[in-house]
């Protein structure tokens, strides 16, 4: 279990590439959510993507390159907020991994442990409480391996649901299941990817809730892009974007 | 059917031949539905789950920390026991070994056991070849056989069939056999025809669930009985196992064996339970009268000499991993064209069979984690596999001892896209200006973007990146105050 430190004044965001190409509005809510916590939010320009694509296909030099190169931003001891499960797993623990026995290690473990996927920090550090001002509704939750896996933030983001008094949170079949992303893996065994994500598809608009939310990008790339192509309506969105709307940020 | 397939290096066209099976997947989907309640039920507690899981990982780490000792000790209170110890590095020394015992008995039949270790080294073919024949009696594996089929899972050897296909299986090749859907039935048929054999079998041979150093004794796990009789009727028993499966003490056997069983088929425990340590005493009526212990390495101690690797041998061969994997669950266990599939396959076949030929095989998991999750004895499968994906694109570093097949993967044009990716993210004007360009040109976006676009439509790129809108809530928000 991790043990979380007070609500501190500032905290960096850590958008992660793909809402910064794909989705960045959930990026500015996000911010808006932490702003509302009254904290300072400082957005390094300098930022650009975590590392993962090349640490999981084998290429851990390439990876460590960049790692060190993102840890170099953050110099203040302030926590850093990831706007994706994944890439905060990727942060959070793998960072470690690439400097197993190395001399920096210790500096890194320090990194490691001020890193915290959002719903996590907004509900372990921040203590927020979500006044919902939206209309009933239902919303089914997809969160990423990673996130339930490394970051346990499952637990957070239905924790952040369940504070919204107006929403019905639907529970799909396989609910821990993959989407069948896996970053390169989508790509490179798209049979499986794709029998993964027609059954993931399937289970949540089973579910017949209104909006999907999730907490990672790269998940939703893959099950957008599933419904989308399979003409459904169910389209996932940000669960930053949605809180915010919710509690009337918009 | 025959779902024998050619080899790891065919695991693409393997899997999506599976994939096309609906059937195939529709026996898969259930089964693995099935087993994951199993063992969910047996784990209600999820306090003593740990603690079950804790103490099994330590056990089998404290055991691995010691091996090469144990296995002395092993070899040592076995033969003091009079059980005979022999020493194979690889699959050919195996079948040589029990080819010899076998042609000193004369042997025509040798009547088997569950055994993953056996169909490693490809017992059956390899004993046919000199006349020997080998009968399966494990149920699955009997099944198996009649296919002329290799097993799907490691605990379930016939789990890709349903009872119709049994039911077919058995009319195709045993006499005066009515067609049945009652399972009962169908069990009791084969063991009616197996009856004879174990009076008939010269030898009988098994696996070994745990090798106990300290006492000299072999322990083996199952259900149904046959287990028993393979190492107690024929006048000779043979025993296969990989060299990992030595533990320290007879007080280890009890927490793996409730972790085994609940892991595997959701049992506390198992209908049988045997423990061997000798042949047969002056005096004693049954018990055959030689035993043999055949300790395989096989690439094993490949992944011992690694730190990291070595986990792997943790393994107690539950099959948890597999039957909680998405991947298998779609695929099943034929595709991976290895003995062991699944989550273990992928990390224990590199050692067993080289990465060159099982390259494929690492990249085959979305690394959601699901198998660490359940793995009774902790093995850190993703993490695992994201080392043997390194080892398959890059020559060792100067201080690592290289693996069978290292860089059997590399590719200069991917090597060459990751440094290009590892330079863009590290130099932040070139990233903005790729990610800045990929929305500014994202009319140019193709709808058909290879496989990717086979079932989904292309990402769309949004108007503006996150550092542009930032840039511009930052400029007014300074206007304003
Ligand atoms: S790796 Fe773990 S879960 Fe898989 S078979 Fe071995 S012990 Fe069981």
């Amino acid at each position: 279990m991790r043990i979380y430190p007070a609500k501190p004044k500032t905290v960096y965001f850590y958008g992660t590439c793909l809402v910064d190409m794909f989705d960045p509005e959930a990026g500015l809510d996000a911010i808006s959510l932490l702003e509302q916590q009254g904290l300072e939010v400082i957005f390094i320009e300098k930022q650009t993507c975590c590392g993962q694509p090349a640490y999981s296909s084998g290429y851990t030099k390439e990876a460590k390159l960049v790692a060190q190169n993102q840890m170099d931003l953050f110099v203040d001891p302030w926590p850093v907020i990831v706007l994706s499960g994944s890439c905060g797993g990727m942060m959070h623990h793998h960072y470690r991994r690439l400097y197993q026995g190395d001399s920096a290690q210790a500096t890194v473990e320090k990194f490691c442990n001020r890193v915290f996927e959002l719903t996590e920090f907004l509900v372990n550090v921040c203590r927020i409480k979500l006044e919902d001002k939206g209309d009933a509704t239902s919303v089914v939750m997809h969160t990423s391996c990673a996130a339930r896996r490394e970051m346990n933030v499952h637990v957070t983001a239905t924790q952040l649901l369940n504070q919204l008094q107006n929403v019905e949170l639907k529970i799909p079949a396989y609910e821990s299941e993959c989407c069948g992303f896996g970053g390169t893996f989508a790509v490179r065994h798209p049979h499986i990817s794709q029998a993964m994500v027609e059954d993931k598809t399937r289970h949540l608009s089973e579910t017949k809730a209104a909006v999907l939310v999730s907490a990672d990008w790269g998940c939703l790339l893959n099950i957008n892009g599933a419904f989308e192509y399979q003409g459904q309506s169910l389209k996932g969105r940000h669960i930053a974007s949605f809180l915010l709307e919710r509690i009337g940020g918009k | 059917m025959n779902h024998s397939s050619k080899g790891p290096e065919h695991f693409h066209s393997q899997a999506k031949a599976a994939l096309g099976d609906p059937q195939l997947r529709q026996n898969f989907r259930g089964a693995m539905d099935y087993l994951q309640d199993k063992r969910k039920s047996a784990f209600h507690d999820p306090v003593e789950e740990e603690k079950i899981r804790d103490l099994s990982e330590a056990i089998r780490q404290r055991c691995l920390s010691k091996l090469p000792q144990l296995l002395e000790l092993l070899d040592t209170n076995c033969t003091r026991n009079g059980i005979e110890v022999h020493w194979a590095e690889n699959s050919d020394e195996a079948n040589d070994i029990i080819a010899r015992i076998a042609q000193r008995h004369e042997a025509k039949l040798i009547i088997k056991g569950k055994s993953m270790v056996s169909e490693e080294i490809e017992l059956n073919h390899e004993m046919a070849k000199l006349g020997i024949e080998c009968l399966e009696s494990d149920m699955g594996e009997y099944i198996v056989q009649l296919d002329g089929d290799k097993p799907s899972h490691i605990i379930m050897p016939a789990i890709h069939k349903n009872k119709q296909e049994v039911s077919d299986t058995f009319e195709h090749h045993l006499d005066n056999f009515t067609p049945t859907l009652d399972v009962d039935e169908l069990i009791q048929t084969g063991r009616t025809r197996l009856r004879q054999k174990f009076y008939d079998a010269d030898i009988g041979l098994s696996g070994v669930n745990f090798a106990v150093a300290e006492t000299g004794s072999l322990c083996l796990v199952e259900n149904e009985g046959n287990g028993r009789m393979c190492t107690t009727v024929p006048k000779v028993h043979i025993a296969i196992t990989g060299i990992e499966k030595v533990v320290e003490f007879l007080s280890d056997v009890p927490p793996l064996y409730s972790a085994l069983t609940r892991s595997a088929t959701g049992q506390a425990i198992t209908t049988y339970f045997n423990i061997i340590s000798s042949p047969r005493k002056s005096g004693e009526r049954d018990g055959p009268l030689e035993v043999h212990l055949v300790l395989l390495d096989n690439g094993r101690t490949q992944a011992y000499q690694d730190a990291d690797m070595r986990k792997t041998l943790q393994c107690i061969r539950c099959g948890a991993c597999m039957n909680h994997c998405p991947v298998y669950t779609r695929v099943g266990g034929h595709a991976y064209g290895t003995v062991y599939p699944g989550p273990i396959g992928q990390i224990i076949s590199p050692h067993l069979m080289g990465l060159d030929k099982t390259k494929e095989l690492v990249t085959a998991s979305s690394f959601c984690g699901a198998c660490a999750e359940v793995c009774p004895v902790r093995i850190p499968i993703p993490d695992i596999l994201q080392r043997l994906r390194t080892a398959a694109k890059n020559p060792p570093e100067a201080d690592m001892i290289p693996m069978t097949g290292q860089a059997s993967a590399a590719s200069t044009l991917e090597s060459l896209a990751m440094k290009g990716f590892a330079f863009a993210a590290t130099t932040p004007t070139l990233y903005h200006a790729g990610t800045w360009s990929a929305t500014k040109l994202k009319g140019l976006m193709p709808d058909n973007i290879g496989p990717w676009t086979q079932c989904r439509t292309s990402p769309k790129f949004a108007d503006n990146t996150l550092h542009q809108l930032i840039k511009t809530r930052n400029k007014k928000k300074g206007e304003t105050s």
